[in-house]
């Protein structure tokens, strides 16, 4: 045991030194594109390619090669790769869009020490935000839900969306704050018990103001909420220009997946950006001084509250921006995207990365996503293909027919999601990859020694 | 509180409120773990590439003309996974029964069931992997209508025909798409027929209640549009999310007095619903959609469904007498998963059926060729009377049935074997509203 | 007489059933004057119009003939709430922690009773002849097995997930306590569904509980009565419950393990130098906490005949609502915040409709108790009778 483990060390050790890291990494990167695109239907070659974003963040390489290798990856590689199956870029969607939720948590969680149990309620304001406006809802406001006419006119024109990007940041801002104001002096765990509150509060909401005035189609939901408009020769180009290498022609509404993907992947990275330059900036370390000591933190004149404030409007205008943005993309919102469950995933997400450190939060959502999306669902699929053939468990010779199919681990995502709180908490409190500046401190005090 | 027993706790917490660092050891160990964290990871991609490598290699099928595949796409977890795994298991045991002619022609019939967790999120991405399976021809579902409604934008695009076995919200065919069918009644038929039910037993005045769900609140509010147009006096509209203590909405029901009230829902809360009404001294009828056809409902609310006034509620679905098929699928069922199906499994398995059918006449038209989406899209909207346990089945221009026997059916029995003897006390044959 | 009372045994027995009778009048009294000025005031207007047509008779009149029933109403689910409030309100008081697993505790103690009966059915010693003496006894059974299994689940959960984080940060454990919520929902349900295929459970029909005491008809102007009355089973639930409060308070405070608990909860430290074994100690509180929420399980599902895995996280929710709003760590407390909790939600179910004509209604109900919440959070943090909680205490 002890062997492996020094020769895998050494392992680790020899692949970052010299050239290595650039070689390994863009054979992972080729490797990971031709298997994807000669077997577009291959969750493993899927995963192998998102893997190298990993070793692109992990091995020693230089910036601009990072930044180059991963364009490259996000901007041509994937367009062209999830043109053949619409499943991956779905999936990079979801994991761009909880990424974008969890870093807002995580600003919120990791950063300032809060806990909210209730975040998802600010993806819903954004998300009804543009539900409303970007749909026909307001000249429906007179009718039950389900019985109005479907030829209302559109209240904006589709491109209004962007704009809607912007207010849906400021609004959920504002929710946030107002929420916060009258809660923010609570004692941490009084604090995630009311934001629990708030959230359900907010679903009962979006569930039930149908009357007196029908705001929301309560849990019919809305739709069709618009989409923003393609750029004009897109659809052309897709089917004329890269037509012999995508291998299959591409539909208005297929493209609009593409797109959506790439609306997904700008807004990460500018979240990711915004996130980083925060975690340095003054307000950051502000966070992190409430976060380890709230009374030295006021000795030293950092104001408790506008402080605890600003982490809760940063936090709930990423998850306000990537609500429109989800709202566009399913042309569909309803009270059931926005439970307590989906509060619980993301904050799932944020403590199996590691709260405060970004990238371990990017890798806690995009694990959960594939867990969710990919994992659970491929082994249900596969127990469900055994259990209609005739084979047999070898060992103890049990017929997988006979198996229940009370047992298939799609069922189970909670118990998934309690499983990963309580280990991760008892066993690995600080997540998969913890956060850097923890590590900065300890080094700095190791050294003082 | 630092706390002195608590000391030998191993590890060091990431600081979240309060924390302080003590033990110099921790942190020494705090940075070799910080070593094992990319170990972890490598540990942790090795078994996610092990389970996958088994979920991609799937048992390989030596059939002549290749595999066809089935999916359905339901709630197979959280709270709504009752009625979602059933509709799964009446395709499943529809497959096991009526897949014969496919596979005789040579194909590898199977079943793809997909969990949509009644989440939209969940259903779209399901959708898309869906149609990024070339085997995949057809498929069932969904439950709710909120997850069908975004997903089926998926099927559209890519020309994938689904049989939904229980949306009822009318927004799901009137987009008129090829893609998109159901065999159930829609919201604004089934409430209208149990408004002018009510009507012809004399009643004067309905309270309303709903669950606040897509499916309940839509036909509540068809039956209280037809109510008012009929001039039923609508005493009250209330919705609940409640599954337990109705008490609070018990009261204005009993001062308001109504002749009946109509829950629009599932049987599990009308149940206790009904029951609690009773015991409070409410005497008249009670009325329901389809949700309520399960004899479950009478183990929950006994007798208090045949006092006063009885109870009555709508479907599309036939008793056992109208259509024979129906206690034989009961029956089924009950032998192959050991319970008794819910409401909306009977569809489910008309679904698959109808699946089943489309893809043989479309292989049968192709000389017995593996047919392609489109094909088995226009097959399905080209069967005529197609004969399932629910009903004969001809769909419109925009995938309804053409016309749907609607039954009203009188609850006769309090004893929950006798569910399938409840006598029909109306059928009514209804066009569904031509866009 | 009055050395009688002057016995800490007996004050500590009867001091609570005297607070319970003054808050649940109280707070009856002060809702019900609410409740009656609001429809004095609108009787007159529009929503006064509105309700003379819908019911046939005046706003005013409406109100006050459903009184009786929505006070009844409101103080069998207060009780509930209570019994639940105490053991989120035990644990907090021992370790200033929030033990959010504790409604899925109420549902294994809910499920372990119901399929108890359901058993005692399936092998004919149950049915609906069953003879009322034998019915109370293997209803009495059913709610001590919910009770046992519940504790003994309560103390194993402390004792996997969160002995072990107890010199953590206080959101480590909170954390861990709803992964355990989680997991325990889900594991219900795998356990429920693989038996059955089908995960609710409906409580067997048997003895009188189901029927109604009634003591009273009024006859209205329209035409109709309406019975006043109280169902068995709201009887048993508020008796139970008492029963339940009285001899946690006694224990707690007249008893040898009760000043222990005291003393853990006060200082930790120095209770363990004194002599106290705080992990037993810890333990034992759970084991109550459980317990009782165990009882309380089997008794909503008496009262509420459905139960699924998911049963408990309202009741969950507002029995800790109840606790915040009588002051978190104050049994007492806990005792009149689920009376309060009860009443307002069934005041607000029965009457909002009625209020706003009908735009608001029922649906709003759970939205009440949240809206309290974050009120008493922000005006009263200390809750009704409690310590204080904000962040600088």
């Amino acid at each position: 045991m002890k062997n492996i483990k020094s020769f895998l060390q050494g392992l680790l050790a020899k692949l970052q030194e010299g050239k290595n890291p650039y070689i390994f990494t863009v054979v992972h990167i080729l490797l990971g594109t031709i298997w994807v695109y000669a077997s577009p239907r291959n969750n493993i070659a899927f995963i192998v390619l998102l893997a190298s974003l990993y070793s692109l963040y992990a091995l020693n390489t230089k910036a601009t090669f990072k930044a180059v290798a991963a364009g490259l990856l996000a901007f041509v590689v994937m367009p062209i790769l999830g043109a053949r199956n619409i499943f991956f870029l779905e999936i990079i969607f979801q994991i761009s869009v909880f990424s974008a939720l969890a870093l807002g948590l995580n600003i919120v969680v990791g950063f300032a020490g809060l806990l909210n149990l209730g975040y998802g309620a600010f993806y819903a304001v954004g998300a009804y935000l543009w539900a409303f406006f970007g749909s026909q809802q307001i000249y429906a406001l007179q009718y039950a839900p389900g019985t109005q006419p479907s030829d209302l006119p559109f209240l904006l024109p589709q491109d209004a969306f962007y704009l809607f990007i912007l207010v849906g940041i400021i609004v959920s801002a504002i929710t946030g704050i107002l929420l916060g104001t009258p809660v923010i002096r609570l004692r941490g765990d009084y604090l995630a018990i009311v934001t629990l509150g708030f959230g359900e509060v907010i679903r009962v909401l979006a569930n039930n103001l149908d009357k007196p005035l029908n705001f929301t189609n309560g849990p019919q939901g809305i739709t069709p909420i618009q989409r923003p408009s393609l750029p004009p020769d897109a659809l052309e180009f897709f089917n004329t220009g890269l037509r012999p290498i995508i291998g299959n022609s591409v539909s208005e509404g297929q493209l609009y997946n593409v797109f959506f993907y790439l609306l997904a992947v700008i807004m990460i990275v500018l979240i990711v950006f915004v996130a980083r330059r925060l975690e340095d900036s003054k307000l950051g370390r502000a966070w992190t001084a409430v976060r380890e000591d709230e009374t030295a933190a006021i000795a030293m004149g950092i104001p408790l509250v506008s402080t605890k404030l600003a982490a809760f409007a940063v936090g709930a205008s990423f998850a306000g921006a990537m609500g429109v943005l989800m709202a566009a993309s399913r042309t569909f919102v309803s009270p059931e995207s926005f439970s307590f469950m989906q509060s619980i995933g993301v904050l799932s997400m944020v403590i199996l990365g590691g709260a405060g450190s970004i990238p371990g939060v990017i890798l806690g959502a995009a694990t959960v996503t594939i867990l969710n999306l990919q994992i659970l669902q491929g082994l249900s699929l596969y127990l469900s293909q055994l259990r209609q053939s005739d084979a047999v468990i070898p060992i103890i010779n049990f017929p997988w027919r006979e198996l229940s199919t009370q047992l298939d681990p799609a069922k189970y995502q909670r118990l998934l999601f309690g499983l990963i709180l309580i280990l991760m908490m008892i066993f690995r409190p600080t997540g998969l990859i913890p956060a850097e500046r923890r590590k900065r401190e300890l080094q700095l005090k190791e050294g003082d020694e | 509180m630092p706390d002195p027993i608590a000391w030998s706790a191993v590890h060091q917490y990431p600081k979240f409120a309060n924390g302080v660092i003590v033990n110099l050891k921790l942190r020494k160990q705090y940075m070799e773990e910080e070593e094992m964290s990319k170990r972890l990871f490598a540990v942790v991609a090795i078994l996610v590439i092990a389970s996958l490598a088994l979920s991609a290699c799937a048992p390989a099928g030596s059939t002549d003309k290749g595999t066809i595949k089935i999916a359905s796409q339901t709630p197979l977890s959280g709270g709504q996974s009752v009625l979602g795994v059933d509709i799964k298991r009446g395709a499943e045991l529809a497959l096991e029964q009526l897949g014969g002619p496919l596979t005789e022609a040579g194909f590898k019939v199977e079943l793809a069931p997909y969990d949509d967790q009644a989440n939209p999120d969940t259903g779209v991405a399901n959708a898309k992997n869906i149609v990024s399976d070339p085997d995949i021809l057809c498929g069932v579902g969904h439950l709710n209508s909120g997850v069908m409604i975004p997903s089926s934008e998926e099927y559209r695009n890519a020309g994938l025909a689904f049989v939904s076995p229980a949306n009822t919200n009318p927004k799901v065919t009137d987009r008129g798409y090829l893609e998109v069918n159901r065999i159930v009644g829609r919201d604004d038929v089934q409430g209208v027929v149990g408004a002018q039910y009510a009507q012809g037993i004399g009643v004067k005045s309905v309270f309303i209640v709903h669950d606040k769900t897509s499916y309940g609140q839509g036909v509540a509010e068809f039956f209280k549009q037809e109510a008012e147009r009929i001039g039923i006096e609508v005493k009250g509209f209330e919705g609940t999310e409640e599954k337990a203590n109705f008490d609070a909405l018990i009261t204005p029901i009993i001062a308001a007095n109504p002749d009946m009230v109509y829950f629009g829902g599932i049987y599990d809360q009308a149940g206790v619903l009904f029951k609690q009404a009773r015991e409070k001294g409410f005497l008249g009828t009670f009325m329901g959609p389809d949700g309520m056809d399960s004899s479950e409902l009478v183990n929950i609310a006994g007798p208090a469904l045949l006092d006063g006034g009885g109870m009555v509620y709508s479907t599309v679905s036939g008793p056992a007498s109208v259509y024979p098929d129906t206690a034989k699928f009961v029956a089924d069922f009950k032998a192959k998963f050991g319970s008794d199906p819910q409401p909306f499994a009977a569809q489910g398995y008309d679904s698959m059926a109808i699946c089943l059918k489309a893809i043989e006449n479309a292989a049968n038209a192709k000389g017995g060729g593996k047919p392609t989406r489109e094909e088995v899209a226009l097959a399905i909207r080209a069967l005529q009377n197609f004969q399932g346990i629910t009903g004969a089945y001809t769909f419109n221009a925009i995938g309804d049935p053409t016309s749907a026997k609607y039954f009203v059916i009188q609850v006769a029995s309090a004893d929950p074997a006798k569910w399938g003897a409840n006598p029909v006390a109306q059928t009514l044959d209804i066009a569904p509203p031509s866009k | 007489m009055l050395g009688l009372i002057k016995s800490p045994h007996l004050r500590e027995l009867l001091r609570p059933v005297g607070q319970m009778v003054v808050f649940s009048i109280g707070s009856a009294a002060i809702l019900s004057a609410i409740v009656t000025l609001l429809a004095l005031i609108l009787t007159p207007t529009d929503v006064g119009a509105a309700a003379q047509k819908t019911y046939g008779m005046s706003l005013l009149q409406y109100t006050v003939i459903n009184l009786p029933q929505v006070l009844i109403d409101g103080l069998t689910i207060g009780f509930v709430y209570a019994a639940i409030a105490l053991g989120y309100t035990m644990v907090y008081g021992v370790l200033e922690f929030i033990n959010f697993a504790h409604s899925e505790i109420f549902a294994a103690g809910a499920f372990i009773g119901v399929e108890l009966l359901i058993a005692l059915r399936t092998f004919g010693v149950i049915s609906e002849n069953t003879s009322i003496a034998m019915a109370y006894l293997y209803l009495a059974i059913a709610v001590l097995a919910g009770m046992i299994v519940a504790g003994l689940l309560a103390v194993t959960v402390e004792r996997i997930a969160y002995r072990p984080l107890r010199g953590a940060p206080r959101l480590v454990p909170l954390i861990s306590a709803i992964g355990v919520s989680f997991f325990l929902q889900d594991s219900i349900r795998l356990i429920q569904s693989l038996t059955t295929g089908q995960f609710h459970r409906i409580i067997p029909t048997f003895g009188n509980f189901d029927d109604r005491l009634v003591f009273g008809r009024v006859l209205l102007e329209n035409g109709n009565t309406i019975d006043l009355g109280i169902q068995i089973k709201s009887v048993i639930v508020i008796g139970v419950a008492v029963l339940m409060l009285v001899g946690l308070n006694y224990l707690v405070n007249a008893t040898k393990v009760g000043k222990a608990i005291r003393a853990v909860a006060q200082d930790r430290a120095t209770a363990s130098l004194m002599g106290i074994n705080v992990n037993r100690i810890i333990s034992l509180t759970f084991l109550i906490g459980g317990t009782l929420g165990g009882a309380a399980g089997v008794l909503y599902a008496l009262k509420f005949t459905r139960i699924d895995p998911f049963v408990g996280f309202f009741p969950g929710l507002k029995a800790f609502t109840a606790a915040v709003l009588g002051g978190i760590g104050n049994l007492t407390g806990a005792l009149l915040g689920g009376i309060v909790l009860g009443m307002l939600e069934t005041f607000a179910g029965a009457y909002m409709s009625a209020f706003t004509m009908g735009a608001a209604g029922a649906e709003y109900k759970d939205i009440f108790a949240f809206a309290i919440l974050i009120l008493v959070l922000i005006f009263r943090p200390h809750g009704l009778m409690g310590e204080n909680v904000s962040q600088k205490a």
